[in-house]
């Protein structure tokens, strides 16, 4: 190893940046998390409170795997800052089941084998428990055929709509809608 | 029979719930420091001087590697046979062969100081003159030796130009494919942990063995100090099958510091570091009589590929085994261009080839006018008309006639751009599919406990193939055990060594060699048993005992497996089952060994906007014996959806002034989502190919893919009357030809 590498090893420099102390209240639990005010809501999730059923697939908004409930919402966790939530309550995939105890949509998940390797799976699990309740509320979507109807008919297309954030390679869609329509009806799938 | 049974993937719990750990999310050794690779921001030239003070200087940096100080590595050593298991060293010196190749690689106490202190190294360059242009390059091709799988460049049967110049009705035509992407949803990610002298490398890859030996070069260390852990997997698609910088990096840096350190590429890497497909220029002639019968067949490519890594994908193979012709031609070219190289992406040659293969057949339907199921069923071949071997186990023709059937084809619009629904014209198209099936050495362990419970374990991986799942089911039903007393362990080098995940060959490799473990287990413990006067079964006839129920029967006697177990192996049982490289196999060489497929498809194209929509699809496949029909369906399925992908929306594009991919991530890389996909449903026909391996089970994963995105593209014509040849079909090719008057 050159003399440069040497040197920079030998310093640690941790004490140089400046952290900020956040409360969250994740999957239920308070959590009191100091911070580098450059930390993602879902580096936060993953790295110091080592949740890491939320995915990392782009860290930019563009496939969903990091969906999240702020606040009972769906947000994509790497756009916004952990810093911006104090306070929030924030559901992960982890606040929602168990592998012993599995929440509706998890178990139509798997009879359905709506996934493949498994990477996006939270996200789309998380993202549909969200979805679910923007139909229930009456929030209209793209698909929706009459926009002042509050009364949502939760179509396939509907279903493929508003999922469409997250983003499977595996390309397990088919499976996933069928998981969600049928966990929505109150089946496994 | 446990096998063949819709069995819950046995992984699936932990997946849903978060709880599978990949390669990033493993915490047993503690905090890791993180690293973030920085890559060229030129195409092609020379590092003048590399300022990497601020960088070291920032907080929190433990170190920055560049080619100045990276420690010594193993050369690519292309003795080794197979390249994913060769090493693959990085910054290795000034030169710079590809955009976005790593010059620097920083490492912190977080990801946001590692991150930040990226951005302050600082390179300049001596910018050489890149080729990265392919249609100006295309002149400037070559002739590889071989092309991967071992595949001879040229083929040539009969006499080619001379049955072509004597058919009646001839279709030549050229079709373009774009760069592509594997794109798992899980980027390349690597957290190396040194433990005293050894090293422990958890990494999201497709081979423990490649990967184990490729670090071990890479670094100069003893094999048996490398230790792979890859319990799960977030996708691969052929970009994991060897190990990337990011392994590699992680690697130097935790030996270097003694720390724990763990690299994740950015979506952005993924399209400069893992490998792409390479476009293709592909010249498809068909000459044929008036009846549809082919006389000459000649399919010749023209890709690009890295002066560095030559790689030709084996895309005019494709036409090598299809259809019955007496004169024939394949040939395969490489244009040398400065960009990141090419390598495997799901279905490697079949995926592209089958594009252009199975949308000159339609334009030859069209010019016969004569149905386009019927134009393939009359060139069904007797044996393979490349090899003159019989094929082990075809069923083209069954596919066909079943999908016809159950797609209701026969109400295909007979004329294109004849039927329009509103805005929508609407079109069928079709396209037959078929993969070749490869074998690899294979060596599964399937140890039974004193309790009664089994354990399979092989280095083999699931990438979401379903692997734990089928060799839970196969040792359930080789051993008479129920399958939740069946535990399946993959993915650590130290367990049996296998091939891996890819080419399809995965399932069928380690689900032979655990059915010859649990055969093994089974001669063992009747012997045992038979041998013993304490058993029931003492000097009973082996040839009529039954493993059921964990029980072993034979006519009124039985005993419980774990009896025999603590009686005579306290310490528990077990045995190991092999396959054999196919090259070894002598089936594989008597035999063409396929899988087939017949893909159906409807598509509506907005009359006004030339937007075009998958309505429906259907795929009719011949696999041999399925081992998990669920399993199997989904990726049969996703391998659909990949030939949406290719048909109308994935295309990376180069800028010919950098080499820089601008398509760099997945809002301009466009890959189909919940939205692009309606009912896609996928039957597999019953089946058994005894040639293929003792279970008869042949590969699933790629087959989807193969002829998928041809038989959308034949839908659009239909719809539209309008033939795009350069893939995908996106609307500006689309538009200027679509009926003015509808």
């Amino acid at each position: 190893m050159s003399d440069s590498v040497t040197r920079a090893v030998g310093r640690s420099r941790d004490e140089g940046d400046r952290l900020t102390t956040v409360t969250l209240h994740v999957n239920h639990q308070e959590r009191r998390l100091a911070v580098d005010p450059r930390t993602s809501l879902l580096d936060a999730l993953r790295e110091q409170l080592r949740l890491g059923g939320t995915k990392k697939g782009c860290d930019h908004g563009q496939c969903g795997a990091c969906t999240v409930l702020v606040n009972g919402r769906r947000v994509n966790s790497c756009l916004t800052l952990a810093v911006m939530h104090e306070g929030d309550d924030v559901v992960t995939i982890e606040g929602l089941g168990d592998p012993g105890d599995l929440h509706p949509l998890q178990a139509a998940f798997v009879e359905c084998d709506g996934f493949q390797c498994g990477y996006c799976t939270p996200g789309q699990i998380v993202s549909a428990v969200g979805m679910l309740g923007e139909v229930a509320a009456g929030w209209p979507s793209h698909a929706t055929a009459d926009v002042a109807d509050p009364r949502i008919a939760l179509t396939d297309e509907e279903i493929r709509e508003r999922m469409s954030g997250n983003l499977c390679r595996c390309a397990a869609y088919p499976n996933i809608v069928a998981a969600i329509r049928g966990a929505a009806a109150g089946g496994p799938g | 029979m446990i096998t063949g049974r819709a069995l819950n993937r046995v992984d699936g719990p932990l997946k849903v719930t978060g709880r599978a750990t990949y390669a990033y999310e493993q915490w047993e050794a503690g905090r890791p420091l993180y690293g973030v690779v920085v890559g060229a921001t030129i195409g092609k030239g020379r590092i003048t001087r590399i300022e990497t003070a601020g960088a070291e200087r920032a907080p929190g940096v433990r170190m920055v590697l560049t080619h100045r100080n990276a420690p010594a590595q193993g050369p690519r050593d292309e003795s080794v046979q197979f390249e994913y298991w060769r090493a693959q060293p990085v910054l290795t010196g000034p030169d710079v062969r590809h955009h976005g190749e790593p010059v620097a690689f920083v490492v912190a106490t977080t990801f946001e100081q590692a991150r930040g202190a990226a951005g302050l190294v600082r390179v300049e360059y001596a910018e050489g003159r890149g080729r990265f242009d392919f249609a100006a390059h295309e002149a400037e091709a070559y002739v590889p030796e071989v092309v991967n799988a071992g595949l001879p460049a040229d083929t040539a049967v009969g006499d080619f130009a001379a049955g072509f110049a004597g058919a009646p009705v001839r279709i030549d035509r050229r079709y373009t494919t774009p760069y592509a992407f594997s794109m798992p949803m899980e980027p390349h990610a690597c957290l190396a942990e040194p433990r005293g002298e050894d090293l422990v490398v958890h990494v999201s890859c497709q081979i423990v063995d490649a990967a184990w030996a490729s670090v071990a070069a890479t670094l100069g260390i003893a094999p048996e100090r490398v230790h792979i852990v890859s319990p799960y997997v977030g996708g691969g698609f052929g970009s994991k099958l060897g190990v990337h910088a990011e392994t590699i990096l992680a690697a130097l840096a935790a030996r270097e510091l003694r720390r724990p350190v763990k690299v994740a590429l950015t979506r952005q890497q993924l399209f400069q570091l893992v490998g792409l497909r390479p476009t293709s220029s592909q010249r498809v002639r068909l000459g044929a009589g008036r009846d549809g019968r082919l006389a000459a067949i000649a399919h010749d490519v023209t890709m690009h590929t890295s002066p560095d890594v030559e790689y030709a994908e084996q895309t005019a193979a494709t036409s090598r085994s299809l259809y019955a012709a007496p004169h024939r031609a394949t040939s395969h070219r490489l244009t040398p261009l400065d960009l990141p190289r090419g390598a495997d992406v799901r279905a490697p040659g079949e995926a592209p080839g089958l594009l252009a293969v199975e949308s000159a057949m339609d334009e030859l339907a069209d010019a016969l006018g004569m149905d386009p199921v019927e134009l393939r069923i009359r060139n069904e071949p007797d044996v393979d008309p490349e090899r003159g071997v019989p094929y082990s186990d075809r069923h083209l023709v069954d596919c066909l006639r079943e999908g016809a059937r159950r797609f209701g084809w026969k109400h295909r619009p007979a004329t294109p751009a004849s039927v329009r629904e509103g805005r929508w014209l609407v079109g069928y198209g079709m396209s037959a599919a078929i993969r070749g099936h490869f074998q690899g050495p294979t060596a599964v362990r399937v140890r039974l406990e004193p309790d009664g419970t089994a354990v399979v374990r092989t280095d083999m991986t699931d990438l979401g193939t379903g692997t734990y799942t089928i060799l839970t089911q196969v040792a359930a039903d080789g051993l008479g055990l129920p399958p939740d007393r069946v535990r399946t362990e993959l993915g650590r080098s130290g367990y049996p060594r296998s091939w891996g995940s890819g080419g399809s060959w995965g399932a069928a490799n380690s689900a032979t060699a655990a059915d010859r473990a649990c055969a093994a287990l089974r001669g063992q413990l009747l012997d045992a048993a038979r041998s013993d006067p304490r058993s029931p079964l003492y000097g009973s006839a082996p040839a009529d005992a039954v493993f059921a129920d964990g029980r072993v029967r034979v006519g009124d006697a039985s005993e419980a497996l774990d009896e025999i177990v603590r009686r005579h192996h306290p310490e528990g049982l077990e045995a190991v089952g092999e396959t054999a490289f196919m090259g070894d196999d002598p089936n594989y060489a008597a035999y063409s060994i396929h899988t087939y497929g017949a893909h159906f498809a409807e598509v509506g194209v907005d009359a006004d906007t030339a937007e075009v929509r998958l309505r429906r699809m259907l795929g009719v496949f011949s696999v041999g014996r399925v081992l998990n029909p669920k399993t199997a369906r989904s990726q049969l399925i996703g391998g659909m959806i990949w030939g949406l992908g290719a048909a109308l929306e994935e295309e990376a594009v180069v800028d010919p002034r950098s080499g820089a991919f601008v398509t760099r991530d997945l809002a301009n890389y466009l890959i189909p989502v919940h939205a692009d996909v309606p009912d896609v449903e996928a039957v597999i026909l019953d089946g058994h190919d005894a040639r293929a391996n003792p279970l008869g089970a042949k590969g699933i994963g790629e087959l989807g893919i193969c002829g998928a995105g041809a038989a959308i593209a034949n839908a659009v014509y239909n719809a539209t009357g309008v033939r795009v040849r350069d893939f995908p079909i996106t609307l500006e090719k689309l538009l200027p030809g679509l009926p003015v008057d509808v």
